[in-house]
């Protein structure tokens, strides 16, 4: 299989006639890695539109206060959520009797509608290696979906080399040492403390000489409203298009699921420093619902890519529009 | 989005202006926006239903005053509703006797490992303890050498296990060894791990018994959205922890976070976490908190921050300067640097009552500076400390060099003068003087 194939396969998740079986099992064990996490998600969803809705054939003001409550407490926030309540309004002074599984394939397709995925087919350039910088605020998760991400590759046969470039918190660089040796990715660091855009520079250069195939910039955790560290941020990512002129080829901002509306302005502000390109909900194994990911597609227009549902190598999903709304409002269990 | 919460506020007091009283009919609607001006602050939708039934129930009747508008006192019962809900005073550590016993707890991230090094500094310096942290974090990667490096830096004695894999029993072992390592205080970090998960939950509970800690802290993000209910609710049913800490609220969130957990569990907050630095950590102040959620600015928190940041021996010298008439542009520089530090404009000038709200489509430049700080370097280092000899000459050359006009050279040094002569004038009253001009732009808004 050759490089570009191979790497998009591994970044879309599509699969090609030559993938093995191997990968088809793997496949079904994600899926229910998916269903598991993303259990207790519906049964909250699904739980209060039963109680609201079950045995009545109208939807009164009561229902749709109801409604409004589900969605606000799944983080879907204000502007989204009348958003929503706006289109089944209009729907109900439409058409006065709708039942109840009316109401949750309406709800659906107007969550479905706001909801981007990402689909952009990545445009390749002759260059290699494909650069991915990661960033967001503390304790997200970057370190860990770096890991996932490095796996993912790996198992496609795709060489990795990570740059260390969290320079500052504590052991950094030991848990990103951890976790290339358990990927087989190849790591490349300099001391606590140095400068992270140099680390960067080293990476690129490194991974070039190696002939490596895919890039990932783990960078330190910062609030978005610290606007040293944001500059810090876009210098960083200059500085790579410095060894290679398209890197990185990818921004992912990774968001942690248990965020509430402060995660749009992460959205915002990032976006802003590095052009973000995609988004990693990660934590959705939790009791969080995740409804942060809605708003933001919804007002920024930044497509959901991965999901995160744990703490392992494999808890890594390609975001899934209709899977993810289909999960929250199935009725099987 | 930082000022949505004071934006919705106004334009729901609006409908109360010009009432003699607070009816229930003129009430209703504020409430339904206060409502929502709550759960985008990332309160509870629950909690916020609860708090703005009781706030009606007190505003309901009241006189409104002539000195005052309906939106005010609203305000006011607001604000005491919501400090009172988060309890009336800070609440300290429990320190034991003997050894004192922490146990910190929380989600994956939230900053546990963190907090349990700042919380060692704090107590070694405001309670002469001898802290022991112990690292019961056996699965992430690193966690164990991210305690070790905090531990040093913050210089307290560290205890691990690097080939057990059972935190109940390195716990244990932990306390017998803070007895022969003469410790009086032991904090023990533990693992994230997300509520449902049975097995770490039950994990958690076993280290509570086998330690049975002076107090168990969970921590939590300040960015927490709808969650927060039960997160709290089910580490509070295995835990019965004591109090809460709240970390990052260096960020911009409304943290309504703190209002939910502790109207579901009534706990008290006891910490924030301010920075990542082990220095970043401050006791919780309920009535700092109600403002911040309630975006009316919080004053105190950036007099603070403005403190923390300047330079005290800088400050003793410009004040110094300032009293013999000598603070030239080499000090207006410094102070600018010093700005500079505490971040963005935007943000600081957002934290002012009254402003946030003006400055919400303004694109404030953090660059601002940059033309102040040319103009000033294109000054001799006489000009700097004499400005009065700035002559038009002077000032055209100075224009030239720091590629600006002639206008905006006369512009700063005349804001110039006139701001050293206002901080001569403030040099009696200090910082109440201040403190009550802020509070003035309060009342009239
Ligand atoms: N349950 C769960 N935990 C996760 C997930 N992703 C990350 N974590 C955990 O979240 C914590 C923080 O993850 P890190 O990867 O260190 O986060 P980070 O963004 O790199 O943090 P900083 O570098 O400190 O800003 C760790 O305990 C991870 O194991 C996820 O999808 N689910
Ligand atoms: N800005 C800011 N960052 C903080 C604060 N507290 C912690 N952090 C950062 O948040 C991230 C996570 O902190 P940790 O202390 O590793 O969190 P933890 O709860 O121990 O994480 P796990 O052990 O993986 O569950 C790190 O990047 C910290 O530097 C705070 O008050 N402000
Ligand atoms: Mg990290
Ligand atoms: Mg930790």
């Amino acid at each position: 299989m050759n490089f570009f194939k191979k790497l998009k396969e591994s970044l879309t998740g599509k699969k090609t006639e030559d993938s093995g079986t191997s990968n088809q099992d793997t496949e079904k064990k994600s899926a229910e890695v998916l269903k598991k996490g993303l259990e207790k998600t519906k049964n909250s969803f699904f739980g209060n539109f039963s109680k609201s809705l079950v045995g009545k054939s109208k939807i009164s003001d009561q229902e749709l206060d109801s409604i409004e409550e589900t969605l606000l407490k799944s983080d879907i926030g204000i502007e989204t959520s009348l958003k929503i309540i706006d289109g089944l309004e209009n729907r109900v002074r439409k058409d006065k009797f709708i039942h109840t599984n009316e109401i949750y394939d309406f709800l659906k397709d107007e969550i479905k509608n706001l909801l981007l995925q990402n689909k952009k087919d990545y445009s390749f350039s002759d260059e290699k290696p494909y650069v991915i910088m990661v960033v967001g605020i503390n304790g997200v998760g970057k370190t860990t979906t770096i890991g996932k991400l490095a796996h993912q590759f790996n198992k496609n046969n795709l060489s990795v080399t990570i740059g260390a470039a969290d320079t500052f918190r504590a052991a950094a660089i030991d848990q990103l040492e951890v976790w290339s040796n358990r990927t087989n990715a190849k790591l490349i660091k300099q001391k606590m403390g140095s400068d992270p855009a140099s680390v960067c520079f080293d990476t690129l250069k490194s991974a070039k000489s190696n002939d490596s195939d895919v890039v990932i910039i783990d960078t330190a955790g910062r609030l978005h409203n610290n606007v040293n560290l944001m500059n810090e941020l876009t210098k960083i990512k200059k500085v790579m298009s410095k060894v290679s002129i398209n890197a990185p080829h990818e921004v992912i901002l990774v968001l942690d699921a248990t965020t509430g509306q402060n995660a749009i302005e992460q959205a915002k502000q990032f976006s802003k420093a590095t052009e973000v390109d995609c988004i990693a909900l990660t934590k959705l194994d939790g009791t969080a619902k995740g409804g942060i990911a809605i708003g933001i597609s919804d007002q920024l227009n930044i497509p959901i890519k991965y999901i995160g549902l744990g703490e392992t190598v494999n808890d890594l999903q390609l975001f899934d529009k209709d899977k993810f709304v289909d999960t929250l409002f199935s009725n099987e269990n | 989005m930082f000022q949505n919460l004071s934006e919705k506020l106004e334009r729901a007091f609006k409908t109360l202006k010009g009432r003699a009283t607070i009816s229930d009919i003129n009430v209703a609607q504020t409430m339904k926006e206060i409502r929502k001006a709550l759960i985008s602050a990332d309160v509870d939708y629950k909690t916020a239903k609860s708090f703005t039934d009781k706030v009606r129930e007190k505003a309901i009747g009241q006189k409104v005053l002539t000195s005052i508008e309906p939106g005010q006192l609203l305000t006011k019962i607001m604000k005491d509703e919501l400090a009172e809900l988060m309890g009336s005073e800070s609440t300290d550590i429990q320190i034991e006797r003997g050894l004192t016993k922490i146990l910190v707890a929380g989600l994956q991230g939230s900053g546990k490992t963190t907090f349990s090094g700042k919380l060692a500094l704090y107590l070694k310096n405001n309670k002469k303890l001898k802290p022991l942290l112990v690292a019961c974090d056996v699965y992430r990667p690193a966690a164990i050498d991210q305690l070790e490096i905090l531990s040093k830096q913050v210089n307290a004695d560290f205890y691990c296990e690097r080939d057990n894999k059972d935190p109940v029993n390195i716990s244990k072992n932990a306390i017998k060894f803070s007895k022969t390592n003469n410790n009086n205080l032991i904090i023990i970090d533990t693992a994230g791990r997300i509520s449902i998960d049975q097995e770490m939950m039950n994990e958690i509970g076993e280290i509570k018994k086998a330690v049975s800690p002076s107090e168990t802290l969970f921590v939590v993000d300040a960015m927490t959205g709808q969650d927060a209910v039960n997160t709290a609710k089910n580490f509070n049913e295995v835990l019965d922890f004591d109090g809460v800490v709240l970390t990052k609220l260096d960020g911009d969130t409304r943290g309504g976070a703190a209002l939910t957990i502790r109207s579901v569990v009534n706990k008290p907050i006891k910490f924030i976490g301010t920075s990542e630095k082990m220095e970043g950590l401050d006791v919780f102040y309920p009535d700092r908190m109600a403002s911040r959620i309630l975006g009316m600015g919080d004053v105190i928190s950036l007099v603070e921050r403005a403190q923390q940041q300047f330079d005290e021996d800088e400050a003793r010298k410009i004040q110094k300067k300032i009293a013999k008439n000598k603070f030239g542009f080499d000090d207006f520089y410094k102070q600018i640097q010093q700005i500079k530090k505490m971040g963005s404009m935007k943000d600081l000038v957002g934290m002012i009552p009254g402003v946030g709200k003006n400055i919400k489509d303004m694109d404030i430049d953090d660059d601002a500076f940059k033309s102040i700080e040319a103009i000033i370097n294109s000054m001799t280092p006489k000009e700097r400390s004499n400005p009065e000899i700035l002559n038009g000459s002077r000032r055209k050359r100075i224009a030239v060099g720091s590629g600006n006009s002639v206008s905006e050279v006369n512009k700063l040094i005349k804001q110039f003068l006139q701001m050293s002569k206002m901080m001569k004038m403030m040099q009696g009253g200090g910082k109440n003087r201040v403190m009550d001009m802020l509070n003035n732009q309060m009342q009239r808004r």
